[in-house]
């Protein structure tokens, strides 16, 4: 191996980076773009859920259950309901995701026998929200339902106590607002450095066969290893430049506390970056043309980040057998990585076991693709 | 023979069911033009590469400066230049910026390729384009820069495939006199080409066809294993006449040339005058009538016919 070669491919290669000037911009302004788009587009956090009520009593105490629906963030009151037929066009359309329905007998029976009953109506085409709804439905009819007993208490004239003896107070750490957003957001500087690191490298090869310059190149003693960190070397500066453009984002505009180091930060997203960049560069090397490459390598990169990885399923909640696929998606370790450096503050050694995975793909990934190229026509 | 750099034995080379080179042999030695003439098709790029080892032989042999290219590709690679018939150079790079790229690859000592470039330069009138992007060089000035990259690690073995393909005559000639110049320093080349004119200044010359060598052997060689003799026909109007040649008897090919008609004969001295009776009885103008020494394309077309193989 030799250093002038490997040089001057990173050289050449460098200069026709900053030749064409087009695809710099899109190879930083691409994960600009990605990161707004996931960064708004996906949040798990449900919250004004649009609400029907059928308010077949309309009484004080209906009323008040159906305020209580109202104040809370949980849901928006979209409208009440003339009549139990109006009930299933509604979710049909789509005006709301759950319709209250208060039985005409609610207060008579809460009153005389102490236990009002209520139907909720909820569509399930989107069980998670189906049943994060249904739980905060519960939420709030039970918060209902204690100040409702603290009343009859007091008007008995007897002492208000608590009714729940036993009071768990959970106390969440790490993400002390459960914001889904703080840990949705580390989860898609993974993605987007995943896509737009496989995107550089998986044109660089092809566009060489596909502008005839490659036969002449193999024809030289130019080894495939050299061909390989000369041109994976450009792309990585490149892809650091990405990645704190991401990072920067994460931190300074979706409001991401940030508790660990920098160091830690780039060290671990300089590992997966040779992982994608490897990737994008195999692909390239087995595709010889640059629109198929390209889009091999989206597949190979989006997929997997995010289906498998855990950015947005639970791993613990799938399949064993998918559980155990998962092991072999890189982003899997470095999401992890960067949750934990994000919120949690986690050093080195506490992440010894995922840096060690993500060095180890990485590792694997750099030999296979210098072992892809192949310096013959056939 | 101790100045054979070149020698391929049995090369074969199939693409499915077409065997695009068909057991090839042949020798280069230094300071040597071999050419490669053929139609589209014969097998002239496959050979090339296979010589370049950017492709491998399905059988046969390449032997490179006494080096197995099958078994030492990577070796031979230092001692051969190779320049495809595609333009491989890199067009969003300077000239200077392609010409160090090679010579860094080729680890070319920097005074060594430096001087060798400037001189290259001077030479092909290219000094005053060093700094221009190689897309936006002329076709023949792209030639000659491909030339230079190949030529800036002084490699034993040049190979060529059709390198004035698109090239003007000025370039092309100028190109020549730079083989030329290489040949003196005991560079051995192996050059294809389609032009049949250029084919004429190789020493020694392969006539391939559907993958095949129909002959090899020097020019002159050639033209004296062409059977009878060539009659040139001049005239303003050549259509007419070679309606009539070519009914005539003894007449084997009649081929339109550019002033005129080329009519391949058995016996020259026999059929002059009769097709020179022909034309007057016709009364058809004909300015000049003679024996002429063949051109290769003439000698491609009647050696061909010979070796019964044309269709």
């Amino acid at each position: 191996m030799r250093l002038r070669r490997i040089k001057a491919i990173a050289v050449k290669e460098g200069l026709q980076i900053v030749r064409d000037p087009r695809s710099l911009m899109i190879a930083l302004l691409l994960p600009l773009m990605q990161m707004f788009m996931f960064g708004y587009g996906v949040s798990l956090d449900v919250q004004r859920i649009p609400l029907c009520v059928l308010d077949n009593e309309a009484s004080q105490q209906s009323r008040d259950l159906i305020g209580r629906f109202a104040a809370s963030r949980y849901f928006s009151l979209v409208r009440a309901l003339g009549g139990q037929r109006d009930i299933a066009p509604r979710l049909d359309d789509g005006t709301c995701r759950i319709v209250l329905v208060i039985p005409s007998d609610f207060s008579r029976s809460l009153n005389d026998t102490g236990a009002g009953r209520l139907q909720a109506l909820l569509d399930g085409t989107d069980s998670n929200t189906a049943n994060i709804a249904a739980n905060y439905a519960k939420a709030v009819v039970s918060a209902f339902s204690i100040s409702l007993q603290l009343e009859t208490v007091q008007r008995k004239g007897g002492v208000p106590q608590s009714l729940t003896p036993v009071d768990v107070e959970a106390r969440v750490w790490f993400n002390e607002e459960l914001e889904s957003r703080n840990f949705i957001v580390p989860g898609i500087v993974a993605l987007v450095m995943a896509i737009v690191g496989a995107q550089l490298t998986s044109l660089t090869i092809a566009r060489e066969w596909e502008r005839g310059t490659m036969e002449l190149l193999i024809s030289t003693p130019v080894q495939p290893m050299e061909l390989m960190i000369g041109k994976l070397l450009p792309y990585f500066c490149v892809g650091l430049a990405d990645a704190a453009i991401c990072l920067a984002l994460a931190v300074f505009w979706f409001d991401v506390p940030f508790r660990g180091t920098v160091a830690t930060l780039f060290f671990t997203t300089s590992l997966f970056l040779l992982v994608v960049l490897s990737i994008g560069y195999i692909v390239s090397v087995s595709i010889r043309s640059q629109v198929g490459a390209s889009q091999i390598a989206l597949l190979l990169t989006m997929l997997p980040t995010t289906l498998l990885s855990g950015f947005a399923f639970p791993i613990d909640q799938m399949p064993a057998l998918v559980q155990g696929v998962t092991f072999l998606v890189s982003a899997r370790y470095y999401i992890l990585i960067l949750k934990a450096v994000f919120l949690k503050g986690s050093g080195l050694t506490a992440l010894a076991l995922p840096i060690l995975c993500l060095a180890l793909y990485a590792l694997v990934l750099v030999v296979l693709a210098a072992r892809a190229f192949r310096k013959t026509l056939d | 023979m101790a100045d054979v750099v070149v020698e391929a034995r049995g090369l074969s080379k199939r693409f499915g069911a077409l065997t695009a080179v068909d057991r090839l042999d042949f020798t280069v030695r230094r300071g040597e033009i071999f050419g490669l003439v053929g139609p589209d098709g014969a097998g002239k790029t496959t050979t090339m590469r296979m010589l370049a080892s950017v492709m491998l032989p399905d059988d046969g042999q390449i032997e490179i400066d006494g080096i197995d290219v099958l078994r030492h590709p990577e070796r031979t690679k230092q001692h051969v230049s190779y320049m495809p018939q595609r333009f491989g150079l890199y067009e969003d790079l300077t000239v200077d910026e392609n010409i160090r790229f090679y010579a860094d690859l080729f680890e070319v000592p920097p005074q060594v390729w430096r001087s060798r470039a400037d001189a290259m330069l001077t030479a092909s009138d290219m000094t005053t384009f060093r700094a221009r992007l190689a897309g936006q060089l002329s076709g023949g000035m792209k030639q000659k820069l491909g030339l230079i990259c190949a030529l800036v690690h002084t490699p034993g073995v040049l190979l060529l495939d059709e390198p004035t393909t698109g090239v003007d005559p000025v370039s092309r000639r100028e190109f020549w006199e730079i083989l030329y110049g290489l040949r003196g320093e005991g560079v051995a080349m192996v050059i294809s080409t389609a032009y049949l004119d250029e084919a004429e200044r190789c020493d020694r010359l392969a006539l391939l066809h559907r993958g095949a060598m129909v002959h090899c052997d020097t020019p002159a060689g050639l033209k004296a294993r062409m059977p009878g003799a060539m009659i040139e026909i001049m005239a303003a109007d050549p259509r007419p006449l070679w309606e009539i040649v070519r009914t005539l008897p003894g007449v084997k090919e009649v081929l339109l040339v550019g002033t005129g008609v080329h009519a391949h004969v058995d016996d020259a001295d026999r059929r002059l005058p009769e097709i020179e009776q022909a034309i007057g009885a016709a009364g058809v103008a004909a300015s000049r009538i003679a024996r002429v020494s063949p051109s290769i394309e003439d000698l491609f077309v009647a050696l061909l016919e010979l070796n019964g193989k044309r269709d």
